[in-house]
């Protein structure tokens, strides 16, 4: 299979200056400049086969983005190179140079002029594109009264049809109303299907998961893994947590102390991961230092973006202690994890009723995994029985 | 380094077939090696990407004219009200010996004014464009040559007003002077593309750099024989050089010059006991313009490699 990309030893810095003169007048003033290198991008090498789409995940600020710039022709590495064959459409480019105060039309021509295109083969494609954005009652409107959606659209709309042998998306799925991203997603698998190149950035494991053929892990600037896309998210995933874990917090006054925590099956066993539907239990051992009035233990659970997707607390499950002197141990059973698919951070707290003061808090300091099996689409886990009788 | 294949921006006829990676295809390598400009190649690359150079003009033009009442006619308004305050001035409150004014002036201003806007809306024009030098890959110097191209637009509405003038005070001199005019054009081309190009790239570094050039431009605009008579050069000494030696270092001065006596044709007209226009010959002013050119062809490619190194930091310095 002939080679589409291939990226040897890339690495590209930065420079940090401390007070980065912006004016030949302070440029002459101050003419020492203090300025720090750091390395976005060090020694990443890859290769994407004409035809592959390529995932490079990884958390914010890992480099995925400088990457894709650097194979767009936009920065220049400061080592290694990058080569690539065919024509490249980034979708970093959505809608950029669209001007606010020309008409949709006017911005197609432009936009699919800058992405390399003729004005003959511009022209051949118009009316595919504006059917594809949805707006050709608009076409002829000025850009500036369109919606942020329109906008995106009618970006996307001229990328993916100035017919590029690569494509490289930047996360750019995020935007638009769900109906749309299938669209995209949809003409994403099409470009599969016609055997072109597809580099592919993103921080969501699961649209790699949909999409890739292969994953090129980021963190830090450096490639830390490679491999088919189900292993590479799992690494993500445990690279999350631990980075996660390196600002996670672990305060309070200690009145009473989280002495160790557990996260297990329900029916005692440990687990590496969770089908949907199966029962946990979030087991803490607390000591208090001093006796402490009317404590109350709580436990939250966030997804991989941070949302947070439950809280409940032991006051509010109907267990209190008048004065908690000892150690204690708390268990939380969980009887049916509704979640489908990801992983799971818990957070645990020990505090006073009225939550000012904190005990003890190991914010998002655990976590689990829920792996999907083949019978569990859709977003989230409902328990549900199927009964059958003759009549 | 960026290098890249004269056919990576393929000029293909659609045909809806799909550019896959194929021997047909040149591959394109980008290294950590800084830029070296390579003027044919890079300038046959330029001229695959002249439609975009049009379409970036025509959408400069188009968003200046959208929203304003007049439209193209501000273009025209320019050089008509600059001529009404410098015939004002020089009419009546300081009376010179200029017949026909306006079609001194406006021969003058054509230049001038072609000159001026081009680094006026040059040195903003990396800064500007901002989203799109940050996200898309296409050869950098289309900006401010783009900037050049509205200029000669401008230009060409302007040449209309002159014509116009000219018209009216009947004031056509045909003959060899007007040999002068493609290389006069030649001469504003190619220096003010280099200064443009230039000046976009020391902007994108340093903000204040089009502050400056306002000032530059005002000091220029006083040193170049535009609104008084050329001739009035002739015979002067400032610090025991003469004046009109010095002028012609400046090529926009030279560049005038040429079409004073293009437009205007007359070195003394009959009845002036003075000359009005720098009194040499077709063939002097025609040797001044060819060292002008190859001084502003030099400029150009020095600037040009400042230009191209420059622009492959673009991306971060925005």
């Amino acid at each position: 299979m002939a080679t589409s990309i291939n990226a040897e030893h890339v690495g590209k810095f930065f420079r940090r200056y401390r007070e980065k003169p912006t004016s030949l007048k302070e440029r002459i003033i101050r003419f020492r400049l203090t300025s720090e290198q750091f390395w976005a991008l060090r020694d990443v090498s890859f290769e994407v086969s004409q035809g592959e789409t390529l995932g490079l995940l990884g958390p914010n600020g890992s480099g995925k983005t400088t990457m894709l710039k650097i194979i767009a022709g936009i920065l220049r590495p400061n080592e290694g190179q990058v080569t690539t064959t065919g024509r490249i459409a980034s979708l970093l480019a959505l809608g950029a140079g669209f001007h606010r105060e020309l008409t949709g039309r006017e911005n197609v021509y432009l936009n699919a002029s800058m992405l390399g295109l003729s004005r003959a083969e511009i022209t051949a494609r118009f009316p595919e594109i504006v059917e594809f954005a949805e707006l050709s009652e608009f076409i002829d409107n000025q850009v500036k009264f369109y919606s942020d959606g329109m906008y995106v659209r009618l970006g996307f709309a001229v990328a993916v049809h100035v017919d590029p042998a690569i494509l490289l998306v930047d996360e750019v799925l995020a935007v638009g109303d769900i109906g749309f991203q299938q669209k995209c997603l949809a003409k994403i698998q099409e470009f599969q299907r016609e055997g072109r190149t597809i580099v592919f950035v993103t921080h969501s494991p699961e649209l790699v998961l949909r999409v890739c053929d292969r994953v090129v892990l980021l963190s830090h600037g450096e490639k830390v893994g490679e491999g088919n896309p189900r292993d590479t998210v799992r690494d993500f995933r445990s690279l999350m947590h631990r980075e996660q874990l390196a600002y996670g917090w672990d305060q309070g006054n200690r009145d009473i102390e989280i002495v160790s925590a557990e996260i297990f099956g329900s029916g005692g066993e440990a687990r590496e991961w969770f089908a949907p539907g199966d029962g946990l239990v979030i087991q803490v051992d607390l000591k208090a230092h001093r006796p402490t009035p009317d404590p109350v233990v709580s436990f939250a659970i966030h997804d991989e973006e941070n949302r947070k997707v439950f809280e409940t607390n032991s006051d509010w499950r109907g267990v209190t202690w008048p004065v908690f002197e000892g150690k204690h141990r708390v268990q939380f059973h969980v009887r049916s994890l509704p979640f489908i698919d990801g992983r799971y951070f818990v957070t645990l707290a020990v505090h006073s009723r009225d939550a000012r003061t904190v005990y003890h808090l190991h914010e998002q300091h655990y976590s689990f995994d829920v792996v999907r099996g083949p019978e569990n689409p859709g977003l989230v886990w409902i328990p549900v029985e199927c009964r059958t009788e003759p009549l | 380094m960026l290098r890249f294949s004269a056919g990576s921006r393929p000029n293909r006829p659609f045909e809806g077939d799909i550019p896959l990676a194929t021997e047909s295809v040149h591959a394109v390598v980008r290294t950590s090696e800084p830029p070296r400009l390579h003027p044919a190649a890079r300038f046959r690359e330029l001229l695959g990407v002249r439609q975009t150079l049009g379409d970036l003009v025509r959408k400069e033009l188009k968003i200046r004219y959208k929203s304003s009442i007049l439209g193209m006619a501000w273009s025209m308004l320019n050089p008509l009200l600059y001529m009404a305050v410098f015939s004002l001035v020089f009419g009546i409150i300081l009376p010179n010996p200029i017949p026909h004014f306006p079609v001194y002036i406006l021969s003058g201003l054509l230049a001038w004014n072609l000159f001026s806007t081009s680094l006026n809306v040059g040195a903003r024009s990396v800064v500007d464009n901002q989203n799109l030098v940050t996200k898309v890959y296409f050869p950098r110097e289309i900006l401010p040559l783009s900037s050049v191209g509205t200029a000669i637009v401008d230009g060409g509405l302007q040449t209309l007003v002159l014509l116009l003038f000219m018209l009216f005070f009947r004031s056509y001199h045909p003959g060899i002077n007007w040999l002068l005019l493609p290389p006069a054009i030649a001469v504003l081309l190619t220096f003010t593309a280099a200064l443009g190009m230039f000046i976009s790239a020391l902007n994108v570094r340093y903000r204040d750099t089009q502050y400056l050039l306002t000032i530059v431009l005002l000091i220029w605009f006083w040193v170049t024989p535009i609104v008084y008579p050329s001739a009035k050069l002739v015979n002067r000494h400032v610090f025991g050089l003469p004046v009109e030696k010095v002028f012609m270092l400046n090529p926009i001065a030279d560049v005038v010059f040429a079409f004073q006596r293009v437009f205007y044709g007359v070195v003394q007209p009959p009845g002036q006991p003075q000359p009005i226009l720098l009194p040499v010959s077709v063939g002097e002013l025609a040797a001044l313009l060819a060292a002008a050119l190859v001084g502003s062809l030099v400029l150009l490619y020095v600037a040009w490699r400042t230009y191209f190194l420059m622009s492959g930091d673009f991306a971060e310095e925005l």
